[in-house]
């Protein structure tokens, strides 16, 4: 890709995640947060969170499926917005909606099965967004790093579950989110067990696995 | 049509709603110029209410200051018409509330169908300011208008062996999208709404038979043009948009325990100590306040009901 091509991808994903949170701070400013404000901006930053993650997890299915990987440069910046807002919806909770409650917080962590996930979610992203430097890709080294970064699937996982737990009954939007993480996964485990086939058919043909001695040489 | 007297409104109601216009104008102003369509913009294509006259109620009222007409107008919750707050407030203008019956009947002995302006001059109206507990741990005050439901019920006579009263909300997915079924919205409520109250619940005195609020006919998002307001349990006890009343032996099965029965139960009566499965009941955000506040136990109308319950296991009977 050319350098102004990818100047313009990368503006156009910023613009992209950082519209729902000036959303926010414009409608703040306009005191047009709804009755409940704080459960209005818990919601949006949980939204643009699932949002942006599910985005992030969608860059290797891609590549997968149709050979591209012009995406692939996404992935850390997706996946540091995807951490941002998780945090932000965080901080929501701690300071705004609990007020520092810390008692009412560990026993929500704890009893909450929501909270818990959502807790768990949190956690997961943490070791993925210290990790995303060059760095610090460098000092894992890329396959250490490609299997901690695995992780972002688990992270996936528990904020489905942390949505559908905390949804009511009649709301479709965590089945919405649900069918799309199950779909990437599935492509990506689909495109795993096609591969290990694969190798194995390779090997069933009887094509040389390890370079054969051939007779006479040196 | 409505009853001919001077509104005789209390004058915080009548500063709430003039707070509500002037802000609401403010709103709609700022938003036009920077977010297009918003939620206040929505609301304002409800057509506007008109007045109904009552008598405040020198009982009861409870002294927190009502919520203010716009949040009491523009978040709530009722699955007919969406399940998003806004829902009701943007496609609450699609009920059509008048020409409206409401049917009593069942296990009495003089069952009827009630026309809403027959209804309306049955008995005297009232305000009373009725503090509202939504289960997902926010609470509002509200200054409705009505009548005890047990004047209704005694009309009709029930029977000896009506022991539970069951209200049914209107089932018309032309009036109300969200009863559409459709692929997006698989995941639905059972309609039409059903709700249900014991007999003695149903005559307790705080259980209103209610047309209106903040000085006016009750807003179509609000459950018009008749509901139950029943104060002391969670706010989905209170069944909106009202067609039938019917008095029965069995215990109704309500719309929200067939959803979920292990989280909704059938008495649903306010209680701090028994957490929802999903979330704690012992705090609530009072609409319009920044700190959450302690739940009281029958959202504080303990003194008046709690006898209803002497003897039963709250834990069990939630
Ligand atoms: C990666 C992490 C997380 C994601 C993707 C996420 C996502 C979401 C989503 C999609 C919603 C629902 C928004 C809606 O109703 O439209 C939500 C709500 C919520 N989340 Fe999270 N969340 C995460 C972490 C957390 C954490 C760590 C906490 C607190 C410990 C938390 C607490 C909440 C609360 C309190 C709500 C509102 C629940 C309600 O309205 O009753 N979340 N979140």
């Amino acid at each position: 890709m050319s350098r102004s091509a990818r100047v313009a991808l990368k503006s156009v994903v910023w613009t992209a995640c950082l519209l729902p949170l000036l959303m926010l701070l414009l409608k703040f400013w306009a005191d047009d947060l709804g009755a409940n404000p704080i459960s209005y901006a818990t919601n949006v930053l949980g939204d643009t969170t699932l949002r942006i993650l599910l985005a992030s997890l969608t860059l290797t299915p891609l590549r997968l499926l149709f050979g591209i990987s012009w995406q692939m440069s996404l992935r850390r910046l997706l996946g540091l917005f995807a951490f941002s807002y998780a945090v932000l919806h965080f901080t929501v909770w701690v300071v705004v909606d609990q007020f520092f409650n810390w008692p009412g917080m560990l026993a929500d962590i704890r009893k909450r099965p929501y909270i818990t996930v959502g807790m768990l979610a949190l956690t997961l992203l943490v070791p993925l967004a210290a990790t995303s430097t060059t760095r610090m890709v460098k000092r894992l080294g890329g396959l250490n790093w490609r299997r901690l970064h695995r992780l972002v699937y688990v992270a996936g996982v528990a904020a489905i579950l942390h949505f559908s737990w905390l949804a009511k009954k009649g709301r479709n939007d965590p089945y919405l989110y649900a069918t799309i993480l199950a779909a990437l996964l599935g492509v990506r485990g689909w495109h795993r067990v096609a591969r290990a086939l694969g190798k194995r058919r390779v090997v069933a043909l009887g094509a040389p696995s390890t370079p054969k001695r051939v007779a006479g040489a040196p | 049509m409505l009853i001919k007297r001077r509104p005789d409104i209390a004058s915080s109601e009548i500063t709430a709603r003039g707070l509500y216009l002037s802000r609401r104008a403010f709103i709609a102003g700022g938003a036009a110029l920077t977010l297009g369509p918003s939620r206040a913009t929505a609301a304002a294509e409800t057509p506007p209410a008109e007045p109904l006259a009552a008598k405040p109620s020198p009982t009861f009222r409870v002294d927190d200051p009502p919520t203010k007409f716009e949040s009491a107008t523009t978040y709530n919750n009722f699955y007919e018409f969406g399940v998003d707050k806004a829902d009701p407030s943007i496609y609450g203008a699609r009920l059509r509330p008048r020409p409206w019956t409401v049917r009593v009947e069942g296990l009495c002995a003089r069952p009827k169908t009630y026309d809403l302006d027959e209804l309306l001059r049955l008995v005297p109206l009232e305000e009373r300011v009725y503090r509202l507990r939504c289960v997902e741990g926010w609470s509002m005050v509200i200054p409705w208008i009505g009548f005890p439901l047990a004047s209704l019920i005694k009309r009709v006579e029930p029977t000896g062996k009506a022991r539970f009263v069951e209200f049914t909300t209107l089932y018309d997915p032309a009036q109300f999208p969200g009863q559409k079924k459709n692929l997006i919205s698989f995941s639905s409520l059972e309609w039409p709404y059903a709700e249900g109250l014991r007999l003695d619940e149903a005559l307790h005195p705080l259980t209103l038979l209610t047309f209106g609020m903040y000085g006016h006919v009750l807003p179509h998002q609000n459950g018009a043009p008749v509901r139950v307001v029943v104060p002391w349990k969670y706010g989905f006890k209170s069944a909106k948009s009202i067609v039938r009343i019917r008095f029965v032996t069995e215990r109704p099965r309500t719309t929200w325990e067939k959803a979920a029965p292990n989280e909704y139960g059938f008495y649903s009566n306010v209680n701090p100590t028994v957490d929802h499965p999903r979330w704690s009941q012992a705090t609530e955000r009072r609409i319009g306040d920044f700190r959450r506040r302690p739940t009281l136990m029958f959202n504080g109308y303990a003194d008046q009901v709690a006898s209803l319950y002497a003897g039963m296991d709250l834990r069990k009977d939630f």
